[in-house]
C-alpha cells in the first residue's frame, strides 16, 4: 500500500513526527510519500529512517516542494 | 544470564546529553532516546527560513545524536500539554518566560510514563550540577526527580558521583565507579570527555534550546497575550513569533512583515489566515496584519507596507490588499516616513 502524506508549511522536526506517528500506523512494507516545504526534511526524514529501519525510496525537489518517499522497514 | 537493563534518554541534540548517553551505553545497558518538541525549540526552526541561514548545515541534531550513538530516538509532540507549563509555572520563570524547572519536571515526568509503558528500568539525562542558574542547582535537582515521580530511577551520569545513589547505581545494573562528578558551568570536562571518547563533531552551546530563554522573544509573546486580554497561544502563533519583523502601531494590530525571500515564501504559507498586503507597483515584503484592523488601520499598514519595500521613496505605492475571503482590493499610499516609525511600535 501507498499513502500521501501532507507536510507542507511545518517546520523541522513537524515533518518528522507526522512522518513518525504515520508509519506507526502502516504495515512492513507500505510505502509512504511525504510532501514538505522545510528542505531540512531532506536530511531529518532520511536520518530517522536510517536510525529506525526504514528505507528510503527516493527523494525529489519541485517547484519548492521536497517529496520523499519511504518504505516502511520490518519491524515498522 | 542477568537481565537486559533498558534506559530511555532525553536526548536535546547537545554534546551533555550525548555524553552521557554514551556513558551508560559503554556499561551495555539498552538505551532509547526520547525528543520533546514543545513548539519553543530553537532546533530546526532557526535553520530553515531565513536567507542568511541557507549555508547552516540542516540537520536535527537530535536526531544526529542518535545515529552518532546508534540508538533509537523518538520525537514527541508536547506542544499542547506543555502550554500548562508555559502559562502557569508552579516554580515561577527565569529571566525571561523561561519555566526552567517545570518544564524538566515535566520532561522527565513524561519520560517516567514512558518508560513504565514500555517496562524500561530507569531514565538518563545530560544534567550537570550548577550548570544552569534554576533548573540544574544542587537545590533544585531532587525537586525534579521528586515532582516528575522518577526519584531514584533517574540517573545523571555526568554528575552521578556527587550525587545520592540512584537505583541503577544500587542494583549494579550500571557502576558508579565509571560515572563523572561534574559540576559548574564549565564546559571543559564534557569536552575533553567528548574528545577522550572521540566525539569530534557535536552541536556547540549556543545560548539554551528555547526561544523562552530569548528576551526578544518572550516580549513578543507577552506582547500577543497582552494584544488578545488572555494568556493562551497555538503553534501557529508561535511559529509566527520566530519570523519577520513585528510592528504594533495601534493595541488591535499588528504587522508581521517579512524580512527576506525566506521569510515571504514562509509567511505565504499562513497568508489565506490573515488581511495580507504587498506593494504591487514595486517589490516588497509580504506582510501579514494580525488582530482587527479598521480600514483606518488598513490604510496604516498599507503606508508601513510601502515603507519596507522598494518604492519607499517613491511618491506613491500600489499596495494590493487581500481579506481573509479572497477578495483583493488596491491602495495607493504615500510610503511612510522610516524616521516617523516610533520606536515602540517595534515588538
Amino acid at each position: 500500500m501507498r499513502q500521501q502524506l501532507d507536510a507542507r508549511n511545518m517546520l523541522c522536526p513537524m515533518p518528522v513526527i507526522r512522518t513518525q506517528n504515520t508509519v506507526e500506523t502502516l504495515l512492513p512494507g507500505d510505502e509512504l510519500e511525504i510532501y514538505c516545504t522545510d528542505h531540512g526534511a531532506l536530511n531529518d526524514i532520511p536520518a530517522w529512517c536510517r536510525i529506525n529501519g526504514h528505507e528510503v525510496l527516493d527523494k525529489s525537489e519541485h517547484n519548492g516542494e521536497v517529496i520523499i518517499t519511504i518504505r516502511v522497514g520490518a519491524n515498522g | 544470564m542477568s537481565q537486559q537493563r533498558k534506559a530511555v534518554s532525553l536526548i536535546s541534540g547537545g554534546l551533555d546529553s550525548l555524553l552521557a548517553t554514551r556513558l551508560i551505553l559503554d556499561q551495555g545497558i539498552h538505551v532509547e532516546g526520547i525528543n520533546f518538541f514543545t513548539g519553543f525549540c530553537v532546533e530546526g526552526h532557526t535553520h530553515a527560513i531565513r536567507n542568511k541561514d541557507k549555508n547552516k548545515p540542516k540537520r536535527n541534531n537530535a536526531l544526529w545524536v542518535a545515529e552518532q550513538l546508534g540508538i533509537k530516538l523518538h520525537i514527541i509532540d508536547i506542544i499542547e500539554e506543555y502550554k500548562d507549563i508555559v502559562l502557569n509555572p508552579k516554580h515561577g520563570y527565569g529571566a525571561n518566560l523561561n519555566p526552567c524547572l517545570d518544564c524538566k519536571g515535566f520532561m522527565v515526568r513524561k519520560a517516567r510514563e514512558w518508560m513504565e509503558a514500555r517496562s524500561f528500568d530507569f531514565i538518563i539525562t545530560g544534567e550537570v550540577v550548577g550548570q544552569r542558574p534554576k533548573s540544574q542547582r544542587r537545590d533544585t535537582m531532587p525537586v525534579i526527580a521528586k515532582e516528575s515521580g522518577a526519584n531514584d530511577r533517574l540517573l545523571r551520569p555526568l554528575c552521578a558521583k556527587s550525587l545520592p545513589e540512584t537505583l541503577p547505581e544500587k542494583e549494579g545494573w550500571v557502576d558508579r565507579g565509571k560515572l563523572k562528578d561534574f559540576s559548574g558551568r564549565n564546559r571543559k570536562p564534557q569536552m575533553a570527555l567528548a574528545a577522550e571518547l572521540g566525539l569530534t563533531d557535536y552541536a556547540q552551546p549556543a545560548g539554551g534550546c528555547c526561544f523562552l530563554t530569548d528576551e526578544s522573544y518572550s516580549h513578543k509573546l507577552a506582547d500577543l497575550w497582552a494584544a488578545r486580554g488572555q494568556r493562551d497561544y497555538d503553534l501557529d502563533d508561535i511559529m509566527l513569533l520566530k519570523v519577520g519583523r513585528h510592528i504594533r502601531p495601534r493595541p488591535n494590530f499588528k504587522l508581521i512583515v517579512g524580512r527576506d525571500n525566506g521569510e515571504n515564501n514562509f509567511l505565504k504559507g499562513y497568508r489565506n489566515r490573515f488581511i495580507h498586503m504587498h506593494a504591487s507597483s514595486h517589490t516588497g515584503p509580504l506582510v501579514l496584519l494580525d488582530g482587527t484592523p479598521d480600514s483606518d488601520d488598513i490604510q496604516l499598514a498599507a503606508e508601513l507596507t510601502a515603507r519596507f519595500g522598494k518604492g519607499k521613496e517613491a511618491e506613491q505605492v500600489t499596495v494590493t490588499i487581500h481579506d481573509k475571503s479572497g477578495n483583493e482590493k488596491q491602495l495607493s499610499v504615500n510610503p511612510f516616513k522610516a524616521e516617523l516609525i516610533p520606536g515602540n511600535w517595534y515588538v
